[in-house]
């Protein structure tokens, strides 16, 4: 019953969504919704899980004083913080007149969220350019003719997209400067390959989509 | 303070007029203001050929109102138009919506099924100043009905989807009775897929763990789903070798299914005893927080073997150059296509979309997804000749681009 349970509870909310995607009229209708709000509810105990895995992964660290034992104190004390902040700023939210949310400006969790968490998280996507410059060093190398390609491809395509490039193309005709270059290798090369991909993406869905809902991929229940 | 008082009665003496100027006319005022305001000629014709029907492929609560515009459309006489509904010809008419103008069309969505609804259009030109109304001219349509909305059994807009998938799902289920019947499939050789022993081989070599990255999405995404089926094939090599395999997660119901997935790799080959709960662990919900903890988890650990398998997005570079740089050997996989550019520059084999959903067939090599497989190549075939076909119709000045779109 361990496996048969949830590949019947999977059979019929797959089927469910196949039907209620054609089928328009009540009940078949709400199905999607009852099913995102099962999932949400399971969804929002689960986070608990999480949360607690962490919890004790970071305190067994300490106790056992494995190695980086300082990440797991910051973690904790990171976690028990806004934790705390936000319990405490909903509370007070809920008593004052007029009430407030403890996401509202002004409150404590707010002030972290804003100075600590989106700086944080702004300088990690920062990083992502100095990673895109390191990874096109690589991947533009000329080694051979399909990289060489490549090469010339990134080369128009970076070109066209700033001033300068239809600047040094200028004595041409508008529509051959090097911005519609640049357009052109974009939305005929580029979207063409895009769109092979794309195909192949939504069959393979459908493909692994239908075996899960068969039953006959089942590895995602703990076996084959 | 005498001499305080005067400037304090000389600033209200001089305010007066202000005062004066802000306090609102009578009513009758208004009235004669704003009739002589109405320039001459301003009301705009009705519109024209009013006509309602029930919004078709719903389930039966919206009804549709379409009419030509005003004559004095173009003229920008008209302000726009007003959409008003009664359950009687006589009315009373209360207003369900508005459109632009130029706009033809409405959908009043909050209709009853089965309740008959009289329509008409008033085509409306008024003035604002400050956002306020000062005058307001109308015509209205002749009155049109009784429409009622109506549920439908088949959402005829997407009937060209039903025919798709009835034959994908159908060449896929052929293959998969033939593959139970013994036949047997050839399957192309994928670089990364057979890379997958040797680079857990290699960890083993190099006595250093692997990591395996499941992606950003939850349970819900048919990428997780696919790459939690790799991971269990993986995680079975992995334990063959006595090898540690760590998967970082980002989120709790990833964590409980990887879990469970990785134990019972560990069980199958005879080693449940090595496997250890915190292999697999949650770190954060937060997309960046996530890629920082990865990050830094890689360099603090330099693993020999990394798998990015699953959905991904602006953090996908970011983990996959900083296994890079620590000298990994990386199997990255993903369907979402703008990520894989910066797989292919920074890992070594990439599944480039199908590939990964076809990982686990390959993997496997099991009759029956091999099967499903061979059926979803077919139904590609079909596929690529609708376009083909398609393209040479539409070169032809023939259009069939209806016939590829749906709601």
């Amino acid at each position: 019953m361990r496996r048969e349970i949830p590949l019947a509870i999977t059979f019929i909310v797959g089927v469910s969504y196949i039907i209620a995607y054609f089928i328009p009229r009540e009940p078949f209708s709400n199905f999607e919704n009852w099913f995102n709000d099962w999932y949400a509810i399971v969804a929002s105990f689960a986070i608990w899980l999480g949360a607690l895995n962490l919890m004790k992964m970071s305190s067994l660290k300490i106790i056992r004083g494995k190695a980086d034992v300082f990440h797991s104190v910051l973690i904790i004390i990171s976690f028990l913080l806004i934790l705390g902040i936000g319990f405490y700023e909903g509370f007070r939210g809920i008593n004052a007149t007029p009430s407030f949310s403890f996401r509202d400006p002004g409150t404590g969790f707010d002030w972290l969220y804003v100075n600590i968490y989106t700086p944080l998280s702004a300088t990690m996507f920062a990083l992502l350019a100095f990673f895109v410059a390191s990874a096109s060093y690589r991947a533009f190398r000329a080694r051979n003719f399909e990289a060489t390609l490549l090469l010339l491809a990134g080369f128009f395509v970076m070109l066209g997209r700033v001033p300068v490039g239809d600047l040094v193309t200028g004595w041409l005709p508008p529509e051959y400067q090097l911005s519609q270059w640049a357009n052109w290798i974009m939305n005929v090369l580029n979207t063409a390959g895009q769109r092979a991909i794309m195909i192949g993406i939504a069959l393979g869905l459908v493909s692994t989509s239908l075996r899960i809902i068969l039953g006959l991929e089942r590895a995602y229940l703990g076996g084959d | 303070m005498k001499g305080f008082t005067t400037i304090i009665s000389l600033v209200f003496l001089m305010a007066l007029p202000l005062f004066a100027q802000e306090t609102p006319p009578d009513s009758a005022l208004v009235g004669a203001a704003v009739d002589t305001l109405v320039p001459a000629e301003s009301r705009p014709a009705p519109v024209g050929q009013l006509s309602a029907e029930d919004t078709p492929n719903d389930d039966g609560e919206s009804i549709t109102i379409n009419w030509m515009v005003s004559p004095d459309d173009a003229a920008g006489k008209v302000a726009e138009y007003k959409v008003m509904r009664a359950l009687a010809p006589e009315g009373p008419f209360e207003e369900v919506g508005d459109a632009g103008s130029g706009q033809t069309s409405y959908s009043d969505n909050r209709a009853e099924r089965g309740v008959p609804y009289y329509y008409k259009i008033a085509a409306l030109n008024y003035k604002k100043v400050d956002n306020q109304i000062t005058w307001q001219v109308s015509s209205e349509s002749a009155v049109i009905g009784p429409i009622m909305a109506t549920a439908q059994w088949i959402n005829m807009g997407r009937l060209n989807i039903l025919i798709a998938i009835l034959i994908l799902n159908g060449s896929i289920i052929y293959f998969i009775w033939a593959a139970k019947g013994g036949r047997q499939f050839y399957i192309r050789k994928i670089a990364g897929i057979e890379e997958v022993e040797n680079a857990v081989g290699r960890a083993t070599e190099m006595g250093r763990s692997i990591y395996y990255v499941p992606g950003i999405n939850d349970m819900d995404d048919v990428q997780t789903l696919a790459s939690i089926t790799i991971l269990g094939k993986v995680a079975a090599i992995a334990a063959e070798n006595d090898t540690r395999i760590d998967v970082p997660v980002s989120r709790s119901m990833v964590m409980v299914t990887a879990r469970e997935v990785v134990k019972e790799a560990y069980s199958k080959v005879g080693r449940p005893d090595s496997f250890q709960e915190d292999q697999v662990r949650y770190l954060t919900d937060d997309q960046f927080g996530y890629a920082a903890a990865i990050d830094g988890l890689f360099l603090r650990e330099r693993p020999a073997t990394i798998f990015l398998i699953g959905s991904f997005y602006a953090e996908s570079l970011i983990m996959a150059e900083t296994g890079n740089s620590i000298g990994s050997i990386q199997i990255a996989g993903t369907a979402q296509p703008a990520q894989l550019p910066f797989f292919v520059a920074a890992c070594d084999y990439t599944l480039i979309g199908e590939e990964m959903f076809a990982a686990s067939a390959y993997l496997s090599r099991e009759p029956k997804l091999l099967g499903s497989l061979k059926g979803q190549d077919l139904a590609k075939a079909v596929f690529l000749i609708a376009i083909f076909v398609g393209v040479i119709l539409e070169s032809f000045g023939i259009d069939v681009s209806n016939l590829f779109t749906a709601e």
